[in-house]
């Protein structure tokens, strides 16, 4: 066992937090108060291959593994929650590409979203469908080689700006879940329409809306898999999503406690400064420790993955943990820094807010229940 | 066009901090980066390449761990990586340095070699000129903007108060000013492929009879270090915590006064 | 082999540095614990003219190389001159100016001479007492340990490193021992317009082979053209300023104390002053008779640029602020309150000051 980053990770883990520190941070703040992602940033993060990083060199990727997307959705969290979330669910949609497209189909949509060129988005969930997917109300009708979708998704995150829709309909109602099937939809496509943002309480740079497909035609070439495959393909990227949701929460946790930190060893009351109290360090020390635990589970996840093993219920104890963890630490670090904390000028009551989605999305911590005991065989 | 690049792995030094009790260096933990001017060194190579063809070759002389800096370079876009490194060479002085370094350049070749103006661990800036004199090639130095036409460079070089325009011919040496082009970040592709690459180790013996073996190291140092210290606090002047803004100005006044230097 | 001193002297067009007076004022006073002789060398087109000028400045020989290769500066022509000189004369000691001109210069002409070369002086000594002395008065240096026999070293030369965050002292076994100094640290001589002394000149014999550049163009900057080095009095501004519009008040302030206005690293790199303005360590030295601080919070390597000031008045929100550990007086306050009530108050002062001074009784009874 080993468990020091290989200095091909460690060369990566600087890139990112050289990126995040320079490119990132002075913006985040204004971002999340405009509610708006920069399309500047996004264009760097496509440039230096952050949009492609565990994905095929054969098509343009970056050519690394799920270890380095969770070092850098770590550091990109640390300074901003929903800059992580923007590349994650990208990376959701070209790993559905990935491991489900033909060899016509990833070179026509997956290279030039691992390549820097394009931005993807991933659309399952619908206003009545949730964890529970089964409850999909889109519809696909194959016609003549061509199939005519209907449906309104909820919550599509990226789907403000992107240009390649992942996304899932119902070809055949009767079959339950095995009757849902994945569909590549392009950004112009006619009777597809992007909804104006959705208000959140975090992540509030991220782009997020309500998407319809009004009598959308595209060509059955367009599909991904086989009919019926959909439920397979969104659980598989999913799988693999939850470990970047966990890399996001550690890195929520770790930025927010960084920055506690500093403040509590400027901030002077009762003549001493903050960090000198034991009461203090005795929390920072707890603090840091459950936000270890949560990375060493998510390193692992990501190895598994990248070794061809199961991981699916390492991700899931990784994200349930990791979720919790950081809502935990977030909180703490607000009240570590009163009423400061609590202000907007400080980063960590931003932190606060961005870690609650981490317990929602890519499967609740109860769907992640579900997973772990699934798996453990309790039925 | 083939460009070598210096470049040296030095401690981020706005992240050392000074023991206030002992006066001593904390060290632990500070990041060890790419000297920011030859970072700029890197991109301006790569910008050249990138314009009008050729190579760019990075190197470095430091310890093993330097490999680290080296991937970098070679993240951001170098084609190749060399690393100087023998137990004969260390505690070399700039002087000696230089020697080495010429030494090596002339075993992998070079038109154009770029090094950072100064690195921010020692200041000295005085390798580069010094591996120039040492392979007897013109030197321009305090670069802040490269063109290149052909075998030839226009080059500005900046002064405190004017900059010349210069023209100068390959082979030669520039140094360059952090100001000469902000570097780009590594592609992640790029920290992938580093890994895929080589970095060629060139010893001791790679380097025999590229320079006077008495020349190198500690002894063969013109210059050794007597003592490193740290500076004695000032006493502590007089601090005012709750004053008016208009009873600290009549402090002030009165303290300029007191001073004559009102 | 002589054991003299000399400064390799840096003109341009035609005027002499301000740091090579100074060089020149350290030469003598290293000279005279010697008991040997500073030496000037002078290069340039055209230049023998200022070579009095340098003897007056505490220099008892000038050295003069003419040719107009030396018009402007190239590294070449210069570094031939340099170390034909060097070569003849046979110095114990060359000091140059750390400009970016001496910083070219001294590490190619050491290179070729087969010596060591120090950068970026504080502090040069040669008599061990006095240097035993400084270092016990201001630095953490435990000089009961020095070795009797460290007395012969030779020329002592600290400087700082580590970006500003220690000294170090070299010693260099070659001769001559070379040293570039940072400008503002040493204090030039009285001017004497009585002293005398030899001014000889050196035919190096260029070709034009020596010029392996070409100068295209020389674009003097007027507006870099100031020195804070040269400034009695500074107010210097940091991030806690605010604003660039903020560096107008700075600026009317040390314009009414007969000084100029500098700035911290955090507002040059921000855009509010321009690079000239900078003090500290990738900035300026200066040690002017007042340092007025205002909003900076004394990051280490601003530190080390001003340090040397008479004395020191700092203004900062934060009471934690590290300027206040090097600060004479320090006021917790918000300096965009308390600056422009403190110009009024100076201009008030000073009003009443050359009253008293014209006899206006008015003014002597108000004061």
């Amino acid at each position: 066992m080993d468990f020091k980053l290989s200095k091909q990770h460690l060369l990566q883990q600087k890139l990112y937090r050289d990126f995040a520190e320079a490119e990132i941070r002075p913006i985040a703040q204004e971002m999340d108060e405009t509610e708006t992602f920069s399309m500047d940033l996004l264009g760097k993060l496509h440039k230096y291959g952050l949009m492609g990083i565990p994905f095929s060199r054969a098509y343009g990727g970056s050519g690394g593994d799920y270890l380095g997307f969770s070092l850098c959705m770590e550091e990109v969290s640390k300074i901003d929650g929903a800059t992580g979330l923007t590349m994650s669910v990208h990376s959701l949609a070209c790993s559905c590409i990935d491991n489900f497209g033909t060899e016509e189909q990833k070179q026509r949509f997956l290279r030039p979203l691992v390549d820097g060129s394009k931005t993807g988005c991933f659309g399952l969930t619908e206003p009545n469908a949730g964890s529970d997917a089964a409850g999909q109300q889109s519809k696909a009708v194959l016609y003549h080689d061509k199939y005519t979708i209907n449906g309104t998704k909820i919550f599509t995150t990226n789907s403000g700006f992107a240009d390649t829709f992942v996304m899932f309909a119902m070809t055949d109602k009767s079959k339950g879940i095995r009757g849902i099937s994945a569909f590549l939809v392009e950004k112009g496509a006619p009777g597809l329409a992007v909804g104006p943002n959705i208000r959140r309480m975090g992540v509030r740079a991220s782009s997020n809306c309500e998407v319809s497909y009004e009598n959308v035609e595209v060509p059955a070439s367009n599909r991904l898999g086989k009919e019926g495959d959909g439920f397979k393909i969104a659980m598989k990227a999913l799988d693999g999503g939850r470990i970047g949701i966990a890399a996001q929460a550690v890195g929520l946790a770790q930025g927010a406690l960084n920055e506690a930190v500093k403040y509590a060893k400027e901030r002077k009351q009762f003549g001493k400064r903050i960090s000198s109290f034991q009461s203090s360090q005795f929390k920072i020390a707890d603090l840091q420790t459950r936000i270890d635990a949560a990375r060493l589970m998510t390193h692992r996840a990501a190895a598994a993955r990248d070794n061809g093993e199961n991981y699916s219920s390492h991700a899931a104890m990784a994200k349930l943990f990791a979720s919790r963890m950081a809502n935990d630490v977030c909180r703490e670090c607000v009240q570590l820094m009163g009423g400061y904390g609590y202000c907007r000028e400080y980063p960590v009551e931003r932190a606060l807010r961005d870690a609650k989605i981490t317990e929602i999305y890519e499967g609740t911590s109860e769907v992640m229940q579900m997973v772990i005991a699934g798996a453990m065989k309790v039925f | 066009m083939k460009i070598v690049v210096c470049i040296k792995q030095v401690p981020d030094t706005s992240e050392v901090k000074l023991d206030s009790k002992t006066g001593r260096l904390m060290r632990e933990g500070v990041p060890s980066i790419i000297n920011p001017d030859d970072k700029s060194g890197i991109e301006a190579a790569l910008r050249i390449k990138e314009e009008t063809g050729g190579s760019v070759a990075v190197v470095s002389m430091g310890p093993p761990q330097a490999d680290f800096a080296l991937r970098e370079a070679l993240a951001m876009g170098c084609d190749e990586a060399y690393l100087i490194t023998a137990k004969e060479f260390a505690g070399s002085d700039t002087f000696a340095t230089a020697k080495i370094l010429a030494g090596a350049l002339g075993k992998i070749g070079f038109d154009l070699i770029i090094t950072g103006r100064q690195a921010i661990d020692g200041d000295t800036a005085q390798v580069g000129p010094q591996i120039a004199e040492n392979l007897n090639i013109p030197q321009v130095s305090y670069v802040e903007d490269i063109e290149v036409n052909g075998c030839a460079l226009t080059v500005k070089r900046q002064f405190e108060d004017r900059y010349h325009i210069l023209e100068v011919k390959t082979p030669c040496l520039l140094t360059a000013l952090s100001e000469l082009a902000p570097p780009r970040y590594m592609h992640v592709r790029g920290t992938v492929e580093a890994y895929e690459k080589e970095v060629q180790t060139l010893g001791f013996e790679d380097l025999a009879g590229t320079f006077d073996p008495s020349c190198i190291g500690l002894a063969g140092s013109p210059t050794s270090v007597y003592k490193s210290f740290g500076k004695k606090p000032k006493g502590a002047g007089e601090m005012h915590k709750n004053l008016s803004a208009d009873e600290a100005v009549s402090l002030i006044i009165s303290k300029m006064a007191e001073r004559h230097i009102i | 082999m002589s054991s003299d001193i000399y400064v390799a002297v840096e003109q341009r067009d035609g005027e002499i540095a301000r740091v090579s007076l100074e060089l020149i004022g350290e030469a003598k006073r290293l000279a005279s614990e010697l008991g040997q002789k500073a030496y000037a060398m002078l290069l340039g087109d055209n230049i023998k003219g200022k070579a009095k000028e340098l003897i007056e400045y505490g220099a008892d020989g000038v050295i003069f190389v003419e040719d107009p290769m030396l018009a402007e500066y190239a590294t070449e022509p210069y570094a031939k001159a340099v170390s034909a000189v060097i070569n003849e004369c046979s110095p114990e000691i060359v000091l140059f100016g750390a400009t970016s001109i001496g910083r070219d210069l001294a590490p190619r002409v050491a290179a070729r001479v087969g010596t060591g070369l120090t950068a970026d002086c504080t502090r040069l000594d040669l008599d061990f007492s006095n240097y035993v002395e400084y270092a016990s008065k201001n630095t953490n240096l435990d000089t009961s340990a020095l070795a009797p026999g460290d007395a012969d070293a030779g020329l002592m030369q600290t400087r700082p490193a580590f970006g500003g965050n220690i000294m170090a002292t070299i010693l260099c076994k070659t001769r001559p021992q070379m040293a570039s100094v940072r400008p503002g640290v040493m204090k030039m001589a009285e001017r004497d317009a009585a002293r005398v002394g030899e001014i000889r000149e050196m035919n190096v014999g260029f070709s034009p082979e020596d010029m392996n550049v070409a100068i295209k163009e020389v674009v003097r900057e007027t507006h870099k053209t100031t020195d804070i080095a040269d400034a009695k009095c500074l107010v210097s501004g940091g991030r806690g300023i605010g604003g660039p519009e903020f560096f107008g008040k700075l600026k009317e302030l040390a314009e009414l104390l007969g000084g100029d206005f500098s700035s911290s690293r955090a507002n040059v790199d921000a855009g509010w002053a321009p690079k000239d303005r900078q003090v500290g360590q990738t900035g300026k030295t200066v040690r002017p008779e007042l340092y007025l601080a205002c909003g900076i919070s004394g990051a280490i390597q601003h530190v080390a640029g001003m340090e040397g000031s008479d004395f020191i008045i700092a203004i900062n929100k934060n009471e934690d602020a590290a300027i206040f550990e090097v600060a004479d007086l320090g006021i917790v306050g918000d300096v965009r309150a308390i600056v422009p009530k403190l110009i009024e108050a100076v201009a008030k002062y000073k009003a009443k000051a050359e009253g008293i001074m014209k006899g206006d009784t008015d003014a002597i009874q108000d004061f």
